[in-house]
Protein backbone atom coordinates (compact mmCIF):
# COMPACT_ATOMS: atom_id res chain seq x y z
CA UNK A 1 0.00 0.00 0.00
CA UNK A 2 1.42 3.40 -1.05
CA UNK A 3 0.49 6.76 0.43
CA UNK A 4 0.34 10.17 -1.15
CA UNK A 5 -0.22 13.35 0.77
CA UNK A 6 -1.28 16.90 -0.11
CA UNK A 7 0.18 18.97 -1.76
CA UNK A 8 0.38 16.69 -4.80
CA UNK A 9 2.80 16.98 -7.72
CA UNK A 10 3.20 15.61 -11.24
CA UNK A 11 6.63 14.17 -10.27
CA UNK A 12 5.09 12.13 -7.48
CA UNK A 13 2.35 10.91 -9.83
CA UNK A 14 4.95 9.71 -12.32
CA UNK A 15 6.28 7.35 -9.64
CA UNK A 16 2.97 5.47 -9.53
CA UNK A 17 2.30 2.38 -11.65
CA UNK A 18 -0.78 0.48 -12.76
CA UNK A 19 -1.85 -1.90 -10.00
CA UNK A 20 -0.57 0.25 -7.12
CA UNK A 21 -3.00 0.43 -4.23
CA UNK A 22 -2.84 3.95 -2.86
CA UNK A 23 -4.20 5.84 0.15
CA UNK A 24 -4.70 9.55 -0.54
CA UNK A 25 -4.65 12.15 2.23
CA UNK A 26 -5.38 15.83 1.71
CA UNK A 27 -7.74 17.73 -0.51
CA UNK A 28 -9.99 16.53 -3.34
CA UNK A 29 -12.35 18.48 -5.56
CA UNK A 30 -15.43 16.73 -6.91
CA UNK A 31 -16.23 17.42 -10.53
CA UNK A 32 -18.40 15.43 -12.90
CA UNK A 33 -20.39 15.90 -16.10
CA UNK A 34 -21.60 19.50 -15.77
CA UNK A 35 -18.32 20.76 -14.29
CA UNK A 36 -16.25 19.24 -17.11
CA UNK A 37 -18.58 20.59 -19.75
CA UNK A 38 -18.49 24.07 -18.23
CA UNK A 39 -14.68 24.04 -17.96
CA UNK A 40 -14.46 22.81 -21.52
CA UNK A 41 -16.79 25.61 -22.63
CA UNK A 42 -14.09 27.98 -21.39
CA UNK A 43 -15.55 29.11 -18.06
CA UNK A 44 -12.75 29.84 -15.61
CA UNK A 45 -12.75 27.41 -12.64
CA UNK A 46 -13.73 28.95 -9.28
CA UNK A 47 -10.61 27.44 -7.66
CA UNK A 48 -7.01 26.95 -8.78
CA UNK A 49 -6.85 23.36 -10.02
CA UNK A 50 -3.07 23.33 -10.48
CA UNK A 51 -1.63 20.13 -8.92
CA UNK A 52 -5.05 19.12 -7.64
CA UNK A 53 -7.00 15.87 -7.88
CA UNK A 54 -10.51 15.83 -9.35
CA UNK A 55 -12.92 13.22 -8.04
CA UNK A 56 -15.71 12.09 -10.36
CA UNK A 57 -18.37 12.00 -7.70
CA UNK A 58 -21.85 13.33 -7.04
CA UNK A 59 -22.15 12.92 -3.28
CA UNK A 60 -25.21 12.84 -1.07
CA UNK A 61 -24.85 15.98 1.04
CA UNK A 62 -26.99 17.08 3.95
CA UNK A 63 -26.87 20.62 5.32
CA UNK A 64 -27.41 21.24 9.01
CA UNK A 65 -30.34 23.68 9.11
CA UNK A 66 -28.87 25.53 12.12
CA UNK A 67 -25.10 25.62 11.60
CA UNK A 68 -25.40 25.53 7.76
CA UNK A 69 -22.52 23.07 7.78
CA UNK A 70 -22.44 20.43 5.05
CA UNK A 71 -22.06 16.75 5.78
CA UNK A 72 -21.25 14.03 3.23
CA UNK A 73 -23.40 10.98 3.84
CA UNK A 74 -22.51 8.96 0.73
CA UNK A 75 -19.69 9.56 -1.74
CA UNK A 76 -18.64 6.83 -4.18
CA UNK A 77 -17.25 7.45 -7.66
CA UNK A 78 -19.34 7.93 -10.79
CA UNK A 79 -18.56 6.46 -14.23
CA UNK A 80 -15.60 8.36 -15.66
CA UNK A 81 -15.85 7.57 -19.35
CA UNK A 82 -18.41 10.34 -19.80
CA UNK A 83 -15.62 12.86 -19.20
CA UNK A 84 -13.45 11.32 -21.92
CA UNK A 85 -14.02 14.19 -24.40
CA UNK A 86 -12.89 16.76 -21.79
CA UNK A 87 -10.44 15.19 -19.33
CA UNK A 88 -7.17 15.55 -21.21
CA UNK A 89 -7.94 19.21 -21.95
CA UNK A 90 -8.68 19.86 -18.27
CA UNK A 91 -5.22 18.39 -17.49
CA UNK A 92 -3.63 20.63 -20.09
CA UNK A 93 -5.54 23.83 -19.33
CA UNK A 94 -5.72 23.69 -15.53
CA UNK A 95 -2.85 21.42 -14.47
CA UNK A 96 -4.66 18.68 -12.54
CA UNK A 97 -2.39 15.76 -11.62
CA UNK A 98 -4.93 13.14 -10.59
CA UNK A 99 -8.38 11.90 -11.49
CA UNK A 100 -10.41 9.58 -9.28
CA UNK A 101 -13.37 7.78 -10.78
CA UNK A 102 -14.61 4.38 -11.81
CA UNK A 103 -14.78 2.27 -14.94
CA UNK A 104 -11.63 3.76 -16.44
CA UNK A 105 -11.11 6.16 -19.33
CA UNK A 106 -10.03 5.97 -22.95
CA UNK A 107 -7.06 6.59 -25.20
CA UNK A 108 -7.32 10.39 -25.22
CA UNK A 109 -7.16 10.58 -21.42
CA UNK A 110 -4.36 8.00 -21.29
CA UNK A 111 -2.30 10.11 -23.68
CA UNK A 112 -3.07 13.18 -21.54
CA UNK A 113 -1.89 11.34 -18.40
CA UNK A 114 1.41 10.59 -20.09
CA UNK A 115 1.94 14.07 -21.44
CA UNK A 116 0.97 16.07 -18.35
CA UNK A 117 2.00 13.71 -15.53
CA UNK A 118 -1.43 12.69 -14.34
CA UNK A 119 -2.75 9.42 -12.88
CA UNK A 120 -6.18 7.84 -13.05
CA UNK A 121 -7.14 6.33 -9.72
CA UNK A 122 -9.99 3.83 -9.57
CA UNK A 123 -12.15 4.01 -6.46
CA UNK A 124 -14.53 1.15 -5.71
CA UNK A 125 -17.83 1.88 -7.41
CA UNK A 126 -20.83 1.74 -5.13
CA UNK A 127 -18.73 1.82 -1.96
CA UNK A 128 -20.27 5.12 -0.93
CA UNK A 129 -20.17 4.50 2.82
CA UNK A 130 -16.60 3.22 3.07
CA UNK A 131 -15.45 6.21 1.00
CA UNK A 132 -17.61 8.77 2.85
CA UNK A 133 -15.97 7.60 6.09
CA UNK A 134 -12.62 8.77 4.69
CA UNK A 135 -13.95 12.29 4.20
CA UNK A 136 -13.23 14.33 7.31
CA UNK A 137 -14.89 17.55 6.28
CA UNK A 138 -16.48 19.58 3.50
CA UNK A 139 -14.22 22.63 3.27
CA UNK A 140 -16.06 24.46 0.51
CA UNK A 141 -18.53 24.31 -2.33
CA UNK A 142 -18.54 26.02 -5.74
CA UNK A 143 -20.92 26.11 -8.67
CA UNK A 144 -23.82 24.90 -6.56
CA UNK A 145 -26.09 26.30 -9.29
CA UNK A 146 -25.35 23.04 -11.16
CA UNK A 147 -27.31 21.14 -8.50
CA UNK A 148 -25.87 19.34 -5.49
CA UNK A 149 -24.58 16.18 -7.24
CA UNK A 150 -22.93 18.25 -10.01
CA UNK A 151 -21.36 20.99 -7.87
CA UNK A 152 -17.64 21.26 -7.01
CA UNK A 153 -17.30 20.05 -3.42
CA UNK A 154 -13.99 20.64 -1.68
CA UNK A 155 -13.29 17.64 0.55
CA UNK A 156 -10.65 16.98 3.20
CA UNK A 157 -9.83 13.25 3.15
CA UNK A 158 -7.65 10.83 5.08
CA UNK A 159 -6.41 7.53 3.62
CA UNK A 160 -8.88 7.56 0.75
CA UNK A 161 -8.46 4.08 -0.85
CA UNK A 162 -7.88 3.81 -4.62
CA UNK A 163 -6.14 1.63 -7.19
CA UNK A 164 -4.02 3.06 -10.01
CA UNK A 165 -5.55 1.73 -13.23
CA UNK A 166 -4.03 4.25 -15.69
CA UNK A 167 -0.56 5.61 -15.05
CA UNK A 168 1.53 8.44 -16.48
CA UNK A 169 3.57 6.01 -18.61
CA UNK A 170 0.88 4.98 -21.07
CA UNK A 171 -0.30 1.86 -19.21
CA UNK A 172 -3.98 1.15 -18.73
CA UNK A 173 -5.41 -1.82 -16.86
CA UNK A 174 -8.72 -1.11 -18.63
CA UNK A 175 -7.21 -1.41 -22.10
CA UNK A 176 -5.49 -4.63 -21.03
CA UNK A 177 -8.60 -6.26 -19.54
CA UNK A 178 -10.69 -5.10 -22.51
CA UNK A 179 -8.31 -6.71 -24.97
CA UNK A 180 -7.84 -9.97 -23.04
CA UNK A 181 -11.56 -10.39 -22.41
CA UNK A 182 -12.21 -9.72 -26.08
CA UNK A 183 -9.90 -12.60 -27.01
CA UNK A 184 -11.69 -14.83 -24.50
CA UNK A 185 -15.08 -13.79 -25.85
CA UNK A 186 -14.17 -14.77 -29.41
CA UNK A 187 -13.84 -18.38 -28.29
CA UNK A 188 -17.45 -18.40 -27.15
CA UNK A 189 -19.01 -16.78 -30.21
CA UNK B 1 -34.49 -11.12 7.97
CA UNK B 2 -37.81 -9.74 9.16
CA UNK B 3 -36.34 -9.60 12.64
CA UNK B 4 -33.39 -7.50 11.55
CA UNK B 5 -35.60 -4.97 9.89
CA UNK B 6 -37.95 -4.86 12.86
CA UNK B 7 -35.00 -3.98 15.03
CA UNK B 8 -33.86 -1.18 12.78
CA UNK B 9 -37.44 0.07 12.50
CA UNK B 10 -37.82 0.73 16.19
CA UNK B 11 -36.40 4.27 16.30
CA UNK B 12 -38.65 5.36 13.43
CA UNK B 13 -41.73 4.05 15.20
CA UNK B 14 -40.67 5.57 18.50
CA UNK B 15 -40.27 9.04 17.05
CA UNK B 16 -43.70 8.77 15.54
CA UNK B 17 -45.29 7.80 18.81
CA UNK B 18 -43.53 10.56 20.72
CA UNK B 19 -44.67 13.27 18.35
CA UNK B 20 -48.27 12.13 18.21
CA UNK B 21 -48.38 11.77 21.96
CA UNK B 22 -46.97 15.23 22.36
CA UNK B 23 -49.59 16.67 20.08
CA UNK B 24 -52.34 14.83 21.91
CA UNK B 25 -51.03 15.96 25.27
CA UNK B 26 -50.98 19.55 24.15
CA UNK B 27 -54.64 19.35 23.21
CA UNK B 28 -56.45 17.22 25.78
CA UNK B 29 -55.17 14.32 27.82
CA UNK B 30 -58.63 12.72 27.72
CA UNK B 31 -59.66 9.28 26.47
CA UNK B 32 -61.23 10.76 23.38
CA UNK B 33 -57.92 12.14 22.14
CA UNK B 34 -56.23 8.74 22.24
CA UNK B 35 -58.81 7.57 19.72
CA UNK B 36 -57.90 10.50 17.50
CA UNK B 37 -54.26 9.52 17.85
CA UNK B 38 -54.97 5.95 16.81
CA UNK B 39 -56.86 7.15 13.77
CA UNK B 40 -54.12 9.57 12.86
CA UNK B 41 -51.46 6.88 13.01
CA UNK B 42 -53.52 4.63 10.76
CA UNK B 43 -54.10 7.45 8.28
CA UNK B 44 -50.42 8.36 8.06
CA UNK B 45 -49.04 4.86 7.97
CA UNK B 46 -48.93 4.46 4.17
CA UNK B 47 -46.40 7.25 4.01
CA UNK B 48 -44.47 5.86 6.99
CA UNK B 49 -44.43 2.38 5.49
CA UNK B 50 -43.26 3.69 2.11
CA UNK B 51 -40.58 5.80 3.77
CA UNK B 52 -39.33 2.76 5.69
CA UNK B 53 -39.33 0.75 2.46
CA UNK B 54 -37.18 3.42 0.79
CA UNK B 55 -34.79 3.64 3.76
CA UNK B 56 -34.24 -0.11 3.91
CA UNK B 57 -33.90 -0.45 0.13
CA UNK B 58 -31.28 2.30 -0.01
CA UNK B 59 -29.21 1.11 2.96
CA UNK B 60 -29.48 -2.70 3.00
CA UNK B 61 -28.89 -5.39 0.41
CA UNK B 62 -31.32 -8.33 0.34
CA UNK B 63 -29.96 -11.61 1.78
CA UNK B 64 -29.92 -13.42 -1.57
CA UNK B 65 -27.66 -10.70 -3.03
CA UNK B 66 -25.34 -10.59 0.00
CA UNK B 67 -24.90 -14.34 -0.21
CA UNK B 68 -23.59 -14.33 -3.79
CA UNK B 69 -21.34 -11.33 -3.09
CA UNK B 70 -19.68 -13.17 -0.20
CA UNK B 71 -19.25 -16.25 -2.41
CA UNK B 72 -17.63 -14.05 -5.06
CA UNK B 73 -15.22 -12.62 -2.50
CA UNK B 74 -14.16 -16.15 -1.51
CA UNK B 75 -13.46 -17.06 -5.15
CA UNK B 76 -11.08 -14.19 -5.91
CA UNK B 77 -7.37 -14.77 -5.61
CA UNK B 78 -5.78 -13.33 -2.50
CA UNK B 79 -3.85 -10.04 -2.65
CA UNK B 80 -5.26 -8.99 -6.01
CA UNK B 81 -7.09 -5.77 -6.75
CA UNK B 82 -10.17 -7.90 -7.45
CA UNK B 83 -10.09 -9.27 -3.90
CA UNK B 84 -9.40 -5.76 -2.59
CA UNK B 85 -12.48 -4.46 -4.42
CA UNK B 86 -14.69 -7.26 -3.07
CA UNK B 87 -13.44 -6.64 0.47
CA UNK B 88 -14.31 -2.96 0.23
CA UNK B 89 -17.73 -3.92 -1.15
CA UNK B 90 -18.28 -6.26 1.82
CA UNK B 91 -17.24 -3.55 4.29
CA UNK B 92 -19.52 -1.08 2.53
CA UNK B 93 -22.54 -3.36 2.84
CA UNK B 94 -21.95 -3.70 6.57
CA UNK B 95 -21.32 0.02 7.10
CA UNK B 96 -24.36 1.23 5.13
CA UNK B 97 -26.63 -1.01 7.17
CA UNK B 98 -25.06 0.03 10.46
CA UNK B 99 -25.30 3.73 9.66
CA UNK B 100 -28.64 3.42 7.86
CA UNK B 101 -27.25 5.46 4.98
CA UNK B 102 -27.27 4.92 1.20
CA UNK B 103 -25.11 1.98 0.08
CA UNK B 104 -24.27 3.97 -3.03
CA UNK B 105 -24.53 7.73 -3.48
CA UNK B 106 -26.34 7.17 -6.77
CA UNK B 107 -29.70 6.19 -5.34
CA UNK B 108 -30.79 5.71 -8.91
CA UNK B 109 -34.09 5.67 -10.71
CA UNK B 110 -36.72 5.07 -8.06
CA UNK B 111 -38.89 2.32 -9.52
CA UNK B 112 -42.07 1.19 -7.75
CA UNK B 113 -44.16 -1.85 -8.71
CA UNK B 114 -47.45 -1.91 -6.84
CA UNK B 115 -49.67 -4.99 -6.97
CA UNK B 116 -53.15 -4.35 -5.64
CA UNK B 117 -56.66 -5.83 -5.45
CA UNK B 118 -59.63 -4.76 -7.58
CA UNK B 119 -61.02 -1.32 -6.73
CA UNK B 120 -57.74 0.12 -5.46
CA UNK B 121 -57.24 3.88 -5.74
CA UNK B 122 -54.07 4.31 -7.80
CA UNK B 123 -54.25 8.11 -7.84
CA UNK B 124 -54.23 8.40 -4.06
CA UNK B 125 -51.47 5.82 -3.70
CA UNK B 126 -49.30 7.60 -6.29
CA UNK B 127 -49.71 10.78 -4.31
CA UNK B 128 -48.49 8.99 -1.17
CA UNK B 129 -45.49 7.64 -3.08
CA UNK B 130 -44.54 11.15 -4.24
CA UNK B 131 -44.76 12.43 -0.67
CA UNK B 132 -42.66 9.56 0.68
CA UNK B 133 -40.01 10.04 -2.04
CA UNK B 134 -39.80 13.77 -1.29
CA UNK B 135 -39.42 13.11 2.42
CA UNK B 136 -36.84 10.35 1.81
CA UNK B 137 -34.81 12.83 -0.27
CA UNK B 138 -34.91 15.42 2.51
CA UNK B 139 -33.76 12.78 4.98
CA UNK B 140 -30.86 11.76 2.71
CA UNK B 141 -32.11 8.22 1.99
CA UNK B 142 -32.18 9.34 -1.64
CA UNK B 143 -29.84 11.74 -3.43
CA UNK B 144 -31.27 14.76 -5.26
CA UNK B 145 -31.31 12.78 -8.43
CA UNK B 146 -33.91 14.14 -10.79
CA UNK B 147 -32.84 16.56 -13.50
CA UNK B 148 -34.97 18.43 -16.04
CA UNK B 149 -33.64 17.10 -19.36
CA UNK B 150 -34.20 20.40 -21.17
CA UNK B 151 -33.04 22.98 -18.63
CA UNK B 152 -30.63 20.86 -16.56
CA UNK B 153 -32.40 22.06 -13.43
CA UNK B 154 -32.47 19.77 -10.40
CA UNK B 155 -35.64 20.26 -8.37
CA UNK B 156 -33.95 18.62 -5.40
CA UNK B 157 -37.04 16.55 -4.64
CA UNK B 158 -36.77 13.55 -6.98
CA UNK B 159 -40.19 14.28 -8.38
CA UNK B 160 -40.91 15.30 -11.97
CA UNK B 161 -42.04 13.85 -15.30
CA UNK B 162 -41.25 10.12 -15.11
CA UNK B 163 -39.82 10.38 -11.58
CA UNK B 164 -40.40 8.32 -9.58
CA UNK B 165 -41.32 5.54 -11.95
CA UNK B 166 -44.55 3.92 -10.70
CA UNK B 167 -46.15 0.78 -12.16
CA UNK B 168 -49.46 -0.64 -11.03
CA UNK B 169 -50.62 -4.18 -11.49
CA UNK B 170 -53.96 -5.65 -10.42
CA UNK B 171 -53.81 -9.05 -8.79
CA UNK B 172 -56.33 -11.55 -7.45
CA UNK B 173 -55.09 -11.26 -3.85
CA UNK B 174 -56.69 -8.95 -1.31
CA UNK B 175 -53.39 -7.48 -0.15
CA UNK B 176 -51.26 -4.61 -1.46
CA UNK B 177 -47.64 -5.41 -2.28
CA UNK B 178 -45.13 -2.67 -3.00
CA UNK B 179 -41.81 -3.54 -4.59
CA UNK B 180 -39.05 -1.00 -4.98
CA UNK B 181 -35.86 -0.95 -6.99
CA UNK B 182 -33.20 1.77 -6.89
CA UNK B 183 -31.28 1.44 -10.13
CA UNK B 184 -28.14 3.54 -10.46
CA UNK B 185 -27.16 5.41 -13.60
CA UNK B 186 -23.80 3.69 -14.14
CA UNK B 187 -25.37 0.30 -14.61
CA UNK B 188 -28.36 1.68 -16.49
CA UNK B 189 -25.96 3.21 -19.00
CA UNK B 190 -24.47 -0.18 -19.92
CA UNK B 191 -27.86 -1.75 -20.64
CA UNK B 192 -28.26 -2.74 -24.28
CA UNK B 193 -30.83 -3.76 -26.85
CA UNK B 194 -29.97 -5.93 -29.84
CA UNK B 195 -32.00 -6.63 -32.94
CA UNK B 196 -31.48 -10.12 -34.34
CA UNK B 197 -30.02 -11.22 -36.65
CA UNK B 198 -26.75 -9.46 -35.78
CA UNK B 199 -24.24 -9.90 -38.60
CA UNK B 200 -21.05 -8.80 -36.82
CA UNK B 201 -21.61 -11.22 -33.93
CA UNK B 202 -22.92 -14.00 -36.15
CA UNK B 203 -26.05 -14.07 -34.01
CA UNK B 204 -29.18 -15.52 -35.60
CA UNK B 205 -32.80 -15.60 -34.49
CA UNK B 206 -32.46 -18.44 -32.03
CA UNK B 207 -31.32 -19.03 -28.46
CA UNK B 208 -27.71 -19.33 -29.53
CA UNK B 209 -28.00 -15.89 -31.14
CA UNK B 210 -29.51 -14.61 -27.90
CA UNK B 211 -26.56 -16.07 -25.98
CA UNK B 212 -24.05 -14.33 -28.26
CA UNK B 213 -25.54 -10.87 -27.93
CA UNK B 214 -25.85 -11.17 -24.15
CA UNK B 215 -22.15 -12.07 -23.90
CA UNK B 216 -21.31 -9.15 -26.15
CA UNK B 217 -23.21 -6.83 -23.79
CA UNK B 218 -21.27 -8.21 -20.81
CA UNK B 219 -18.00 -7.60 -22.64
CA UNK B 220 -18.97 -4.08 -23.68
CA UNK B 221 -19.99 -3.23 -20.10
CA UNK B 222 -16.52 -4.19 -18.75
CA UNK B 223 -16.37 -2.69 -15.24
CA UNK B 224 -18.43 0.37 -16.07
CA UNK B 225 -21.67 -0.95 -14.61
CA UNK B 226 -20.05 -1.57 -11.18
CA UNK B 227 -19.61 -5.28 -11.57
CA UNK B 228 -19.90 -7.98 -10.56
CA UNK B 229 -23.41 -7.41 -11.80
CA UNK B 230 -26.69 -9.19 -12.49
CA UNK B 231 -28.47 -9.24 -15.83
CA UNK B 232 -32.20 -9.00 -16.45
CA UNK B 233 -32.94 -10.10 -20.01
CA UNK B 234 -36.06 -10.13 -22.16
CA UNK B 235 -36.24 -12.00 -25.44
CA UNK B 236 -38.89 -10.51 -27.74
CA UNK B 237 -41.49 -7.82 -27.14
CA UNK B 238 -41.25 -4.42 -28.77
CA UNK B 239 -38.42 -2.06 -27.78
CA UNK B 240 -40.35 -0.55 -24.89
CA UNK B 241 -41.89 -3.73 -23.50
CA UNK B 242 -38.57 -5.56 -23.84
CA UNK B 243 -36.69 -3.13 -21.63
CA UNK B 244 -39.54 -3.02 -19.10
CA UNK B 245 -39.63 -6.81 -18.88
CA UNK B 246 -35.84 -7.02 -18.55
CA UNK B 247 -36.08 -4.76 -15.47
CA UNK B 248 -38.93 -6.80 -14.02
CA UNK B 249 -36.68 -9.87 -14.22
CA UNK B 250 -34.46 -8.13 -11.66
CA UNK B 251 -37.25 -8.51 -9.10
CA UNK B 252 -36.69 -12.29 -9.19
CA UNK B 253 -34.65 -13.76 -6.34
CA UNK B 254 -31.16 -14.81 -7.35
CA UNK B 255 -31.66 -18.37 -6.15
CA UNK B 256 -35.01 -18.98 -7.88
CA UNK B 257 -35.36 -21.43 -10.75
CA UNK B 258 -36.63 -20.45 -14.18
CA UNK B 259 -39.67 -22.63 -14.94
CA UNK B 260 -38.67 -22.77 -18.60
CA UNK B 261 -35.97 -25.47 -18.95
CA UNK B 262 -34.15 -23.88 -21.88
CA UNK B 263 -34.07 -20.45 -20.31
CA UNK B 264 -32.90 -21.98 -17.04
CA UNK B 265 -30.02 -23.58 -18.92
CA UNK B 266 -29.22 -20.34 -20.73
CA UNK B 267 -29.19 -18.31 -17.49
CA UNK B 268 -26.63 -20.70 -16.02
CA UNK B 269 -24.54 -20.74 -19.18
CA UNK B 270 -24.40 -16.94 -19.40
CA UNK B 271 -23.10 -16.64 -15.83
CA UNK B 272 -20.51 -19.40 -16.30
CA UNK B 273 -19.23 -18.09 -19.62
CA UNK B 274 -19.15 -14.45 -18.46
CA UNK B 275 -17.04 -15.48 -15.50
CA UNK B 276 -14.51 -16.97 -17.90
CA UNK B 277 -14.00 -13.62 -19.66
CA UNK B 278 -11.69 -12.33 -16.92
CA UNK B 279 -13.32 -8.91 -16.58
CA UNK B 280 -13.78 -9.32 -12.83
CA UNK B 281 -14.96 -7.00 -10.06
CA UNK B 282 -14.85 -3.34 -11.18
CA UNK B 283 -13.24 -4.53 -14.42
CA UNK B 284 -9.95 -5.10 -12.55
CA UNK B 285 -9.64 -8.60 -13.98
CA UNK B 286 -10.73 -11.56 -11.86
CA UNK B 287 -13.02 -14.50 -11.52
CA UNK B 288 -16.45 -12.98 -10.98
CA UNK B 289 -17.91 -10.81 -13.70
CA UNK B 290 -21.57 -11.75 -13.20
CA UNK B 291 -23.43 -12.72 -10.05
CA UNK B 292 -26.56 -13.82 -11.85
CA UNK B 293 -28.70 -13.69 -14.96
CA UNK B 294 -32.51 -13.80 -15.24
CA UNK B 295 -34.19 -14.29 -18.59
CA UNK B 296 -37.78 -14.31 -19.80
CA UNK B 297 -39.53 -14.14 -23.15
CA UNK B 298 -42.39 -12.11 -24.60
CA UNK B 299 -44.03 -12.71 -27.94
CA UNK B 300 -42.68 -10.71 -30.85
CA UNK B 301 -43.78 -9.62 -34.30
CA UNK B 302 -42.61 -11.73 -37.24
CA UNK B 303 -40.45 -8.76 -38.32
CA UNK B 304 -38.82 -8.08 -34.94
CA UNK B 305 -36.51 -10.05 -32.66
CA UNK B 306 -35.22 -7.90 -29.86
CA UNK B 307 -33.02 -8.95 -26.98
CA UNK B 308 -33.17 -6.34 -24.21
CA UNK B 309 -30.62 -6.40 -21.42
CA UNK B 310 -30.69 -4.49 -18.16
CA UNK B 311 -27.53 -4.56 -16.09
CA UNK B 312 -27.77 -4.26 -12.32
CA UNK B 313 -24.69 -3.28 -10.31
CA UNK B 314 -23.51 -5.24 -7.25
CA UNK B 315 -25.35 -2.61 -5.16
CA UNK B 316 -28.53 -4.44 -6.15
CA UNK B 317 -31.08 -2.46 -4.21
CA UNK B 318 -34.48 -4.05 -4.34
CA UNK B 319 -36.96 -4.67 -1.61
CA UNK B 320 -40.68 -5.15 -1.19
CA UNK B 321 -43.35 -5.12 1.44
CA UNK B 322 -46.81 -6.53 1.91
CA UNK B 323 -49.04 -3.97 3.59
CA UNK B 324 -51.62 -4.84 6.21
CA UNK B 325 -55.21 -3.56 6.14
CA UNK B 326 -54.17 -0.36 7.91
CA UNK B 327 -51.15 0.06 5.65
CA UNK B 328 -48.51 -0.98 8.14
CA UNK B 329 -45.66 -3.18 6.92
CA UNK B 330 -46.87 -6.74 7.46
CA UNK B 331 -44.12 -8.65 5.72
CA UNK B 332 -40.82 -8.01 3.90
CA UNK B 333 -40.69 -9.74 0.52
CA UNK B 334 -36.92 -10.26 0.16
Amino acid sequence: MKKINYPFSAEEMRDLKVGDMVLITGKLYTGRDAVHKRLHDGVKPPVDLKNQIIYHCGPVILQDPKTKEYKVTAAGPTTSIREEPYQADVMKDYGIVGVIGKGGMGAKTLAGCKEYGCVYFHAIGGAAQVLAEKIDKVTGVHWLDLGSPEAIWELAVTDFPVVVTMDAHGNSLHAEVESKSNDALKKFL
Amino acid sequence: MALKKKASKIPVKKTKKVTTQKKAAAKKPAKKSSKTVAKKVAKDSIEDSLLELIRVTSAELPDDVQKVILEALEREEKNTSAEYAMNIIKANIELAKKKSQPLCQDTGTVIFYVSHPVGFNQTKFSDKILKAVTLATKKGYLRQNSVDSLTGENSGLNVGPGHPSIHFHEHAKKTVEVKLMLKGGGCENVGAQYSLPHTALGAGRDLDGVRKVILDAVHKAQGKGCGPGVLGVCIGGDRGAGYMESKEQLFRKLDDQNSHPELKKLEKEIVETSNKLGIGPMGFGGKTTLLGCKISALNRLPASFFVSISYMCWAYRRQGVELSGNNQIKKWLY
